[in-house]
């Protein structure tokens, strides 16, 4: 017959036992689990407050224009014209913020896995430290601050070196044409790639840092260079890395301040990234202080709002697919 | 006709050696703009520096003298109050999104919460301004409220990953012991997790320690010391921005830059305090 | 250990600050504490505002806090009731006027707005009209050695190259003025974009945020061409071109031109408790101007006739209010000139008093200044 291991001592009381084990544990987790979700229930009561809000606010203006306010390419508050009403429609901007996050991701997505790589993997712990101390750095630095950098190391470097190659290079692409003067859709996204390479990075470097040296161990043992070895950490941690892209874009796509002072701030459908162009949020920065009447004008700023909030959802569930596509879930933990 | 294994073998570590050059590269060209940033503050900010600038009432614009004190205090105060809206909310939510991923409440949860850090600035400026200011006037309240919504999405997706990144073993070992779950969570897994938790919380403050459009429209700004709750305040990246918009450039540009410079020296000094206080090694 | 003592000289340092500050903070409020005012508004008047209100403090102790925000900003604000005044470089329009029911609108002060540009080589002013500089800025005329803009300018070699356009991507009140201008000046301007704060602009044109971006994007772009404030151009060292006003001279914009241009538009305005909308955003000179600047504004203070509408309000801090006002009027238009702001003739000063006198709280009239 098996020794039963109890934690209790022998003389404990049967009845006293069976209540503890049924009640006293399993009610300490449902009440953490209930006050977890409390706190998470939280999030859903602001962000139903917001939603409530924006839309709210914005129905003077959904009524007025209807769908014609997402392709719509005008945006006139008060017409020339004193009897005509104003026009509003928002295409030009969606492009533009679409478009600098894409451009924003493309170029600081590869830099921050390479930044989080190198520092975890190839660097010695006391790089790592002070190399993440830096990066972090750069996400204390205030938006305005990138801005005035932008508008006076920036946009002078890129279009004095960095653009007249490209332009000589890629010539024949179309959306490389036109005359520039550094203020356009490609400044907005690169200026916007620096900015998420720290949240990216940082997150990413965590992870990367938390994956078991016996993972490491295990490939290179089977004969792998350290370059593959890496490839455990890339899988290990993708799901992760997927996350801290998200909060990236994140911050891409509601980025105001920096943006609009590089961008040109010019409300058209731009046709080359060497245009300038502008984004929801630089629109909304822009006008919203100022915006005391028509009340239709409010209304629309808030619609405007209301399409980033859409935008963001259509983002995350896109970006959610990927990740379901390319993970099997098992207890949390993501397995390949 | 098979490569050899030798061959191969060197393809495979020319290709190690380049990919790492790559990631090296990637290093520099992201440590460049920093480098470039922090020199031009750096620059035009270390001259401003001294006990009277970091003390003293703001002055008005178009007049020389005068410090940033204020803008310190309502900087301090405001992420105070952030931190302590942001940091329950977001750790605790985050735990529990990692713990019980199953849970539909969870999934709808990371989702809004992924949504929420989409949301510009100036749009949770404007909600926490419909929801407090109109009702009780410009306060450090409301921009503490405002700023930490700001926080919690980037903390909940810390917090959430870090805690799924800590190896089940160590869960189960746990669990095995007869520790029961909650108290696993909190002594045992919550803690291996301590240290992208608190990146998350440190780059949440360094964050919102730096945004104005929110600011704008909860605390307004003011020159002077607060010396309430429920009144305009100063901030630091109020007093940045209002600097940098004044026709006055010799005078007030360098507030500017000065102020910024003691704006990352405290997100600086708050990162080496918590990380040293929480024992991260060299 | 060496870790070990970092961290404690780091903490104590941290703990020490914190102390440092709030003990500052205790030892600087007083036991009573001083009566707090608060405004926002217009971002162009804010540096003399805040100059006004730095010397307020030190005369009275009362401290006045003002925050530049945009004149919408200012009449949004002033509307929902959340400041005690509110400020705005364009008049209510009548809408915006009858939703803030018994506002005073009271002229603080004058600014003016320039075309500024970047002509490298060029060491003469150029000189400009209305309707030409519609045509610039609707890129109805592009080259800069344009036929008509040379003849214009027979003393300079105009160069062949593209004028590169900026305007304000925020809106503002500065374009309200400079478009009312443009719009009058030019019957395809008035059709076509028409006079507001923010205008539907030419694709081929770029915006940047605020006076100071128009100024350092004229400063960092050779051959472009924009519109700011005077005091802009004239701090950064920015050209400023010569516009031509109603009697045909080309006026240089300075502190005596907009003052004429001020004294001569200030005959027929209303009082303070009436709708201004009809005044306009910029004042319209008409033939005996002499050489006032053409494109001159007034910016105003928003305040509620009674004041008890404002929650928070109590006897005190309304005769602080009004005083503040009052001085603001009278003896704190001395500071203007400095500043390069333009004080307001007497005509205003009257129109002001007659306002602030009729200012009540509770239906008692507040202060009478004899």
């Amino acid at each position: 017959m098996e020794e039963q291991v109890s934690v209790f001592p022998e003389d404990y009381p049967e009845k006293k036992r069976k209540k503890i084990i049924l009640k006293g544990e399993i009610s300490g987790d449902s009440f953490f689990k209930s006050f977890l979700g409390i706190m998470t229930i939280l999030i859903f009561i602001i962000m139903g407050l917001l939603i409530l809000t924006l839309v709210l606010r914005s129905l003077l203006s959904i009524e007025t224009y209807g769908f014609g306010f997402l392709w719509g390419t005008m945006w006139n508050p008060t017409p020339a014209d004193p009897n005509a009403s104003p026009e509003f429609g928002v295409l030009p901007p969606l492009l533009g913020t679409l478009v600098t996050s894409l451009i924003a991701i493309l170029i600081g997505f590869p830099i921050s896995m390479g930044i989080a790589l190198a520092l975890s993997e190839f660097t010695s712990k006391r790089i790592n430290f002070w190399g993440s101390f830096l990066v972090e750095l750069l996400a204390a630095i205030p938006s305005v601050i990138y801005g005035l950098w932008g508008i006076f190391t920036l946009i002078p470097f890129l279009r004095g070196f960095i653009y007249p190659v490209i332009q000589n290079v890629f010539f024949f692409l179309p959306f490389f044409q036109g005359t520039d003067n550094g203020y356009n859709v490609f400044t907005g996204g690169i200026i916007l790639a620096i900015m998420i390479i720290p949240t990216i990075t940082a997150i990413s470097r965590d992870i990367f840092a938390a994956v078991p040296d016996s993972q490491r161990e295990a490939i290179i043992a089977l004969g792998a260079t350290k370059w593959e070895s890496t490839k455990v950490i890339r899988r290990y941690g993708r799901s992760g890395v997927i996350g801290a892209v998200i909060l990236g874009l994140g911050r891409a796509i509601g980025e105001t301040m920096a943006v609009t002072m590089v961008i040109g701030n010019s409300f058209h459908l731009f046709d080359s990234l060497f245009d300038p162009s502008y984004t929801l949020a630089s629109l909304i920065a822009n006008e919203f202080t100022e915006a005391s009447s028509p009340e239709v004008y409010l209304s629309a700023l808030i619609e405007t709002g209301l399409v980033l909030l859409i935008l963001a959802l259509v983002v995350n569930i896109t970006a959610r697919l990927i990740i379901r596509h390319t993970t099997r879930k098992f207890r949390g933990v993501e397995t390949f | 006709m098979k490569l050899s294994e030798v061959t191969w073998f060197k393809i495979r570590k020319i290709r190690s050696y380049f990919m790492i050059s790559l990631c090296f590269l990637a290093l520099l060209i992201g440590l460049i703009p920093l480098i470039s940033i922090l020199a031009e503050v750096v620059i035009n900010g270390i001259s401003q520096l001294n006990i009277g600038f970091l003390t003293q009432e703001i002055a008005p614009l178009g007049q020389s003298g005068g410090g940033i004190g204020p803008a310190i205090m309502g900087t301090l105060f405001v992420i105070f109050l952030a931190s302590l809206i942001g940091i329950p909310i977001g750790v605790f939510s985050g735990i529990f999104l990692a713990e019980y991923p199953e849970s539909r409440m969870a999934f709808t949860a990371g989702f809004l919460n992924d949504v929420l850090s989409n949301m510009p600035s100036i749009v949770i400026g404007i909600f926490a301004w419909i929801l407090i200011v109109v009702y009780t006037g410009w306060s450090v309240i409301a921009g503490g409220f405002a700023l930490g919504i700001m926080m919690i999405p980037l903390i909940t997706r810390a917090t959430e990953e870090s805690i799924k990144i800590v190896p089940s073993t160590v869960k189960e070992a746990s669990l095995a012991l007869g520790i029961t779950h909650w108290r696993t969570t909190l002594i045992v897994t919550v803690p291996t997790a301590k240290r992208g938790i608190i990146t998350g919380i440190l780059l949440a403050i360094a964050r919102v320690a730096g945004e104005t459009a929110p600011l704008l429209l909860t605390i307004l700004g003011s020159r002077f010391f607060l010396t309430s709750l429920f009144e305009p305040t100063a901030a630091l990246p109020l007093t940045i921005f209002n600097s940098s918009q004044s026709p006055f450039i010799s005078i007030d540009w360098p507030k500017a830059w000065g102020a910024s410079l003691v704006l990352i020296f405290l997100v600086l000094f708050l990162n080496i305090i918590v990380r040293l206080l929480t024992k991260e090694k060299f | 250990m060496k870790e070990r003592t970092i961290i404690y000289i780091l903490t104590i340092a941290l703990i020490g600050t914190i102390i440092g500050f709030s003990a500052g903070f205790f030892i600087v409020s007083q036991p009573t504490t001083p009566i707090r005012l608060s405004g926002a508004g217009a971002t162009f008047p804010a540096p003399l505002y805040q100059k006004w209100s730095s010397e307020f403090d030190d005369l009275t102790g009362i401290q006045v806090d003002y925050e530049g925000i945009g004149s919408g900003g200012g009449i949004t604000q002033h509307t929902a009731k959340t400041v005690d005044f509110g400020a705005s470089d364009p008049p209510m329009k009548t809408s915006e006027w009858e939703a803030a029911t018994g506002t005073l609108q009271l002229p603080m002060t004058i600014g003016s707005v320039v075309v500024a540009y970047s002509l490298p080589g060029i060491s003469l002013p150029l000189n400009l009209t209305g309707s030409i500089t519609a045509d610039i800025f609707a890129r109805k005329m592009t080259k800069w050695n344009n036929a008509t803009l040379q003849a214009l300018n027979p003393a300079l070699t105009l160069p062949n190259q593209d004028i590169a356009v900026v305007h304000r991507s925020d809106s503002s009140g500065t374009t309200a003025v400079f478009t009312s201008f443009l719009s009058d000046e030019s019957s395809m301007w008035n059709t076509t974009y028409g006079a507001s704060k923010n205008i539907n602009w030419d694709a081929n044109t770029v915006g940047q945020k605020g006076n100071p971006g128009v100024a350092q994007y004229i400063q960092q772009n050779d051959y472009s061409i924009g519109y700011i404030e005077l005091s802009y151009a004239q701090e950064s060292s920015i050209d400023y071109a010569l516009m031509q006003n109603a009697d045909g001279v080309f006026s240089l914009a300075s502190l005596a031109t907009v003052a004429n241009a001020a004294s001569f538009a200030s005959l027929t305005l209303p009082a303070g408790d009436e709708d201004w909308a009809s005044v306009g955003s910029y004042f319209a000179l008409s033939p005996g101007c002499g050489d006032g600047y053409p494109i001159s504004s007034f910016s105003y203070m928003l305040v509620y006739q009674e004041l008890n509408l404002i929650p928070g309000m109590t006897l005190i801090k309304a005769q602080a209010l009004t005083n503040w006002l009052w001085w603001c009027t009278h003896q704190a238009q001395s500071y203007a000139a400095a500043l390069h702001y333009v004080e307001i003739p007497p005509a205003v000063i009257s129109i002001n008093e007659a306002s602030l006198r009729s200012i009540t709280f509770d239906g008692v009239v507040v202060n009478t200044w004899q």
